[in-house]
């Protein structure tokens, strides 16, 4: 055990991505970026706001899975309708899952394959287009490799990218902001030449080649690139006591892995 | 006035061809049991309008489904419909897949009787490649921005199913979340409501009570109490998801829907169909999701 765990490292990276962001509604789907907002509002960022998963905003992060006697602590309404709203206003950072990724930062929630008969037929293209023409998106990818990560166009866009050949008048839409994607093996940004997708720190063990082999496309590597920071002590107990005691976080990422790869592993 | 009805009466409203609103959100709120009446029904091509849910799967198994307008289906704890999934990679009906934003500025405008309301939703995302009938149009002010034109969706008949409803169309929704039920009765053009309850007028005349009634009874055609009518979604506070029947259901899609439809379907009025599924007292326990 090398005293954390890669989920618990990537729920400290998805935390680092709302840090900078003020007092704004932080939209997290899905576990590894709801206890990364959680962890943020925790310990750097306690302007975040956040909601139940449901109606209502509460004033600290609900613990997830089985809450026991614990009553979320309500500080206002966020029914579906105003969410709305305040995407329009770009008072929101999102942190999602989509199933394809390209080299634009689109992303695909709708279908696999052909539109008409897709192969796959996923959700629906839900908020993502809005979402990403509006406020900030970030995003957690728990299997990074080609699949979600492919070359050429995910197969239906969804989420909107810096690709400019799909911009009304080739201008860039005015509140597009894509921020983060935290993997299981890095952690990349936009910051690249013309927003191409560049990594930013790679996870213990992982080397800059072995996320490129993983990606459909052709990323840009920080000056000086480092390994990602390990989690704190304090940072540990939040998502351990406060967060997620039931570690539902050990099903975020499959096996479990540690943090820091053991010796032959 | 009296509007309280049968949902054999709302039934008798349709007609095939017309475009439908069905309220609720993903696995919460949802007018099933209406939905399993008009599964009986010879009815068919339907538009449906929906924040989807088990309503679309069922409806698209049954085949009634000819176009479907719509930003997702889902029933949340059960992420994919397995039913709606089979139906849209089969090419079984026409889609307008739209963002779910946009979804609420189409019923907005044809609640409002516009042809259209002015967003930046949908730019540069296959949203617009694939719906080529939305157009854009250019601000006549200084600014000049081009924006998308989302199209008013007009519907002819909206079904919401709510907590507490009386005989003049008065309703509460009592959980947290009315999602976008009032706009949908506000785009239609008549509007009916399957209830858990119907009470006296007196039950409403509560100021806290008041700020749950998003639908004023000018919208309503018709009420029709339905007691677990959102079975096996969700409808808070009173009853959580049937997530042990989400499942059986979502395996129904493969080759068991007959044999859904024979248990829980044909044949079954509302009482049977509770009874099946475990009885009221199973119903009441079924725990409010939690997320």
């Amino acid at each position: 055990m090398s005293g954390f765990t890669l989920a618990e490292l990537c729920v400290c990276c998805a935390a680092e991505a709302f840090r900078a962001d003020g007092e704004v509604l932080a939209t997290s789907i899905g576990l590894v970026p709801r206890l990364g907002a959680g962890l943020a509002k925790l310990s750097f960022a306690p302007q975040l706001m956040m909601t139940d998963g449901e109606a209502y905003l509460v004033s600290e992060p609900v613990p997830v899975g089985p809450r026991g006697d614990y009553q979320p602590k309500i500080e206002g309404l966020m029914t579906y309708e105003r969410v709305f709203d305040i995407i329009y206003r770009g008072k929101r950072h999102a942190m999602v899952t989509p199933v394809q990724v390209d080299r634009f930062g689109q992303m695909n929630i709708s279908v696999i394959g052909d539109y008409a008969k897709p192969k796959t037929a996923l959700l629906g293209v839900r908020g993502y287009p809005g979402n990403t023409v509006n406020n900030a998106n970030s995003m957690f990818i728990p299997n990074h490799g080609k699949r979600t990560f492919v070359a050429g166009e995910v197969d239906m866009v969804s989420g909107v990218g810096y690709n400019p050949a799909r911009w009304p008048g080739g201008v860039k839409p005015r509140y597009l902001d894509l921020r983060r994607i935290i993997t299981n093996l890095a952690v990349m940004d936009f910051q690249g030449p013309d927003n191409r997708i560049r990594v930013i720190s790679l996870h213990p063990g992982v080397s800059f080649a072995q996320v490129q082999d993983n990606t459909g496309f052709e990323l840009v590597a920080m000056d000086g690139l480092g390994t990602t920071p390990p989690p704190t002590q304090a940072q540990l107990s939040l998502i351990r006591k406060r967060l997620d005691p039931h570690n539902q976080r050990a099903r975020a990422i499959p096996g479990d892995p540690p943090g820091i790869p053991q010796a032959g592993g | 006035m009296n509007k309280v009805c049968a949902i054999e009466d709302i039934l008798d409203s349709l007609q095939s061809g017309m475009t439908l609103g069905v309220g609720g959100w993903g696995g919460r709120r949802k007018p099933m049991a209406f939905v399993r009446e008009l599964l009986k029904t010879g009815l068919k091509d339907f538009t449906v309008v929906s924040y989807g849910g088990p309503d679309v799967g069922m409806l698209a198994s049954a085949g009634k489904i000819r176009k479907l307008i719509f930003g997702f289906v889902s029933m949340d704890l059960v992420p994919l419909e397995a039913h709606f999934r089979a139906a849209r990679q089969a090419g079984a009906f026409a889609v307008m897949e739209i963002d779910e934003g946009m979804l609420q500025l189409g019923l907005k405008a044809a609640a409002q009787r516009l042809p259209f309301l002015p967003t930046r939703v949908g730019f540069a995302s296959d949203v617009l490649t694939t719906n080529p009938d939305i157009k854009t149009v250019t601000s006549p002010y200084a600014d000049g921005e081009t924006l998308v034109a989302m199209p008013a969706l007009p519907i002819d008949v909206s079904i919401c199913h709510v907590n507490a409803a009386d005989a003049s169309g008065n309703s509460r929704i009592s959980g947290p979340d009315p999602f976008f039920d009032e706009w949908l009765c506000r785009a239609a053009e008549c509007a009916y409501l399957t209830t858990e309850v119907l009470v006296d007028a007196d039950a409403f005349n509560d100021p806290l009570s008041a700020l749950q009634m998003p639908i004023e009874r000018s919208l309503v055609r018709g009420v029709a109490l339905a007691p677990y009518g959102a079975h096996p979604t969700s409808c808070a506070p009173a009853y959580g998801m049937d997530i042990g029947h989400m499942r059986e259901y979502s395996a129904a899609a493969k080759g068991a829907w007959a044999a859904y439809l024979g248990r829980y379907v044909i044949g079954k009025d509302l009482d049977a169909y509770v009874a099946e599924v475990g009885g009221a007292a199973a119903i009441d326990a079924l725990p409010l999701p939690v997320f």
